[in-house]
Order: structure tokens, then sequence, then C-alpha cells
């Protein structure tokens, strides 16, 4: 096959390559130890550090497209806040994430053998954005009248006393799109709450500055992120399995531009000899 | 008049919301509350004119035989049964409309985005090029973190997770917070503009 052959190699190939590499690590089930970053454990200690009773805020701001990587991030955070004696609520300010968040609030919940309404509760989704973060200021019951079951707020038990920021211990937003931004600058600017993230691998590079600034405590990074707290709570999950068709994906990547930079480059230089000089 | 009262209407607003921002005063909060209020009530009616939208320009290819209007067809029998399911029955747990979100449209969703995977192997294969040394500067960081964030990386090279994450919280986020101011302040100036009057193509206007 010439150089030139090499580089313009059929993309169905590429395809068959990246399925497989995919694919047999995630029929074969095997895991590996996702390590540990600083970002991740700063999330961990904080919700280890919060007293029994105080309240987890998980604000499920992502939709389907996004799941495979916050999905087992949501399942991972209220798994140990329910550990630990954490009143866990859930809430969105995207429409697709009020089943989706759910969905893994009512599962582990259930898992774990808590009670909606008492332990945890989901407040569903409303509409507004930077609205809904002002008015959670003033009152999250006047924002939030009812969960996503249509139980009145103010009659679940574990809304009692959550009326403010100032009630909430950590707000944990999982986001596939700029929702952390608003938080920061409203909730956390405004109302001085403590807030951490979970985003998208691709959007991670936008909150290191705010973890600098300690606007954020601490940001779980991506389908790496997930796993990580997923070894920290001891409760290996999608996470941990996604890593490995991970790792094999991003390799195949690495080995696919170290390869065609190679070609080109052989294929360069062969354009550059004058012609007639063999080789 | 038609383009005043809207310019006008916004300034007042804008001029209110920033000197709440900056009174620590009762009636500034209340006025913020009521403001609030008002914001989701309009974000509710903005649903409301996005399906308006997407049911017109849908509806609209069906009837005109348009071209690929089969899957024009498809988005409106889809909204119309899932729009039936969730009003007539809800949407928590164990409902039709769960059931349908959870085994059809996010699976669906989740795949789509999932192609971008070939994709970008395919293009990192053709066009990822060390041409100039800055390029190659680049595809150099790239490497070391994407070779970084993956545990096969650290049981190859253990220092590797340590290195990934210089370039993230370092260099990365030096070049990250220059956009962010720059793009911030880009923002701020676009928003005197608004307020003022000097941009008004949200009015359809000139």
């Amino acid at each position: 096959m010439t150089l030139e052959r090499l580089l313009q190699i059929d993309r169905r190939i590429i395809f068959v390559l990246m399925a497989l590499a995919v694919a047999i690590p995630l029929i074969t089930g095997i895991t590996f130890d996702p390590g540990q970053t600083p970002p991740t454990k700063a999330v961990y200690d904080y919700i280890e550090g919060l007293k029994p009773g105080s309240v987890l805020v998980i604000v499920f701001d992502y939709g389907p497209a996004s799941m495979p990587e916050l999905d087992p991030m949501a399942a991972a955070l209220i798994r140990h806040g329910l550990s630990r004696g954490l009143r866990v609520v859930g809430l969105t300010l995207d429409i697709q994430g009020a089943v989706l968040g759910d969905d893994v609030l009512n599962r582990v919940g259930r898992e774990m053998r808590k009670e909606s309404g008492v332990d945890y509760v989901n407040l569903g989704y409303q509409p507004g954005y930077t609205a809904v973060i002002l008015g959670m200021g003033e009152d999250i019951g006047k924002v939030f009248q009812t969960d996503f079951a249509g139980r009145p707020y103010d009659e679940l038990r574990i809304t009692r006393g959550l009326r403010t920021f100032k009630d909430i211990g950590l707000i944990v937003d999982l986001a596939s799109s700029n929702t952390p931004t608003t938080w920061i600058a409203q909730a956390h600017e405004r109302y001085n709450a403590t807030l951490a993230t979970g985003v998208t691998a691709v959007m991670a590079t936008d909150y290191y500055p705010y973890l600098q600034t300690n606007q954020l405590i601490g940001l779980l990074n991506g389908m790496k992120g997930a796993a990580e707290y997923e070894k920290l709570v001891n409760h290996p999950g999608l996470g941990m399995r996604g890593m490995v068709a991970q790792s094999i994906s991003q390799f195949l990547i690495i080995a696919l531009v170290i390869f065609g930079n190679i070609v080109y480059f052989i294929s360069r230089r062969r354009q550059r000899r004058p012609p007639g000089t063999g080789g | 008049m038609k383009v005043r009262i809207p310019l006008a209407i916004t300034f007042i607003t804008a001029a209110v919301l920033i000197a709440i921002f900056f009174t620590p005063h009762h009636l500034g909060e209340q006025i913020q509350a009521r403001i609030s209020d008002w914001l989701r009530v309009v974000g509710g009616l903005g649903l409301v004119l996005g399906i308006y939208s997407l049911l017109q320009t849908h509806l609209r290819k069906v009837a005109r035989r348009s071209r690929d209007w089969g899957f024009s067809l498809v988005a409106v029998v889809s909204f119309a049964i899932m729009a039936v399911l969730g009003i007539g029955w809800g949407i928590g747990q164990g409902t039709s409309f769960n059931w349908v979100f959870n085994n059809v449209y996010a699976p669906l969703d989740a795949t789509m985005f999932s192609l971008l995977a070939f994709f970008v192997a395919s293009a990192a294969y053709r066009t990822f090029r060390a041409r100039t040394v800055e390029a190659a500067l680049l595809l150099t960081a790239a490497i070391v973190v994407m070779f970084g964030r993956v545990p096969l990386g650290e049981m190859i090279f253990p220092k590797a997770p340590d290195v990934a994450e210089w370039i993230m919280a370092y260099p990365t986020t030096a070049a990250k917070r220059a956009i962010l101011l720059g793009v911030t302040l880009g923002s701020v100036a676009m928003s005197l503009r608004i307020m003022l009057g000097i941009e008004r193509s949200h009015l359809g206007g000139e």
C-alpha cells in the first residue's frame, strides 16, 4: 500500500476499529483503577465533612446525550449523600433533567431503602435559569411549590427548614451546558452558596479558573471523575466500567494521530527529494 | 413609537435591575422577587413559542410534501404521542411517558451523540498534523492529557495523571481565563449597547 493510500484509508476501517475498541471492554466487563485527582477528592471530602441532616442539592442540568458521563456521577453523589445521612434534594433547570434526575434518585434511593419525601426528593424542573436561582435565593418553596410527584413543598418532611441557600450544605450542578457559570454568578456571588460541579470532559477546562479562585470547591471531570467518585464511595458502576472502553478508544485515537503524522512526514520528505535521486 | 417604547422599556428595566443589584434594601429585594416571577412566566411562555414554531415548520413541510417530509411527519407524530401520554397519564415513575422517555428517547439521543466518537477518530487520523511548531506543541499537549486522563495511561506511566492535571490546571487555565475575560468584557459591551438602544437587532429593526 502506498503512503498516499495510507493517508486516505477508508474511514469505515477506522469506524470498525473504534467500534471494537469500545465494545470489547464493555462486553468483557473488566474495570481499571481510575486513580484520584484533587478536584474530585475535594468534592468527596466536603460532603464527608457535612453533618447528618445537612442538605445536599444535586442539580440535574443534563440530557440523555450526556448521560454516560453525568448519570454515574449523579448516582455516586446520591449514594454518598444518603449514606452520610444527608437530605438529598434534586432539581433541574434543564427540562430533560427532570425525568433523568427522577429516575436516578429513585433508583439509588430504593436500592438504599431510603424514603422519598423524607431522605430524598426531586423538586423537578422550573423554567427561567437565572430567575429560578434568584427566586431560590429569596424562598425555595415559592419557586418549587410542589415536588416532581406533585406533593406540596411545605408538607414534605425533607424540606422543613429549607428556605434559602443559607440552609443548603452544598449544591452540585451536574451540567452539559454552561449552567454552572450561572450558578456561580448568581448563587455563589450573591448568596454565598457553596458550589461544586460535575461536567462533561470537554467542558472541564472552562471551570478550572473557578476552582482556582475557590468559587467552586471541587470539580468532577467527565467519566473519569465519575469513576473516581465511584471508587471513593466504594461502589463500582457504569463510570468505572466505561473508563476501560474510554481508555482503549483514546489510545486508538492517539495511535491514529501518531501513525498519521509519521506517514505524513515520510510522504512529505519523499515529495521534497529532487527527481532522480532514487529511494 | 414602535421602536421608542421597547427601547424605553429595555433601558428602564435594565437600570432598575442594576440599581437593585447594588442596593441591599428590602424594597429592592421585593422588586427583584416580582421580576424573577415574571421572568419564570416568560421562560415558560418561551417554551410554548418554541413548540408552536417547531410544529408550524414541520406541519408546513408535511402539507407541501417538501423534501424529507416523512421525517417531519415522524417528528409531529412523536410530539403528539408524548404530549398525550404526558398530559393524560403524567410523567412520574411508572408512567408510559417515563417508559418511552427512558427506553426510546434517551437511548436514541445518547446514540446520536455517540456517533461523534467515530467521526472524531476519523478526523484525528486525517487532519491532526504537526505542520508548524505551534501545531506540534498543541498536539503533544493533547496527547499527554489524553494519555494521563485514562487509567491505562497511569498503568504505563504512573506520573501521567499528574502531568495531565498540571497542563489542565496551569497553561490551559491561564488561556481559558484570558478567553473568559475577553468574552465577559464583550458581553458587558453588548449589554450596554442593548440597554442604550444602540444595538436594535433584537427588535427586528436595523
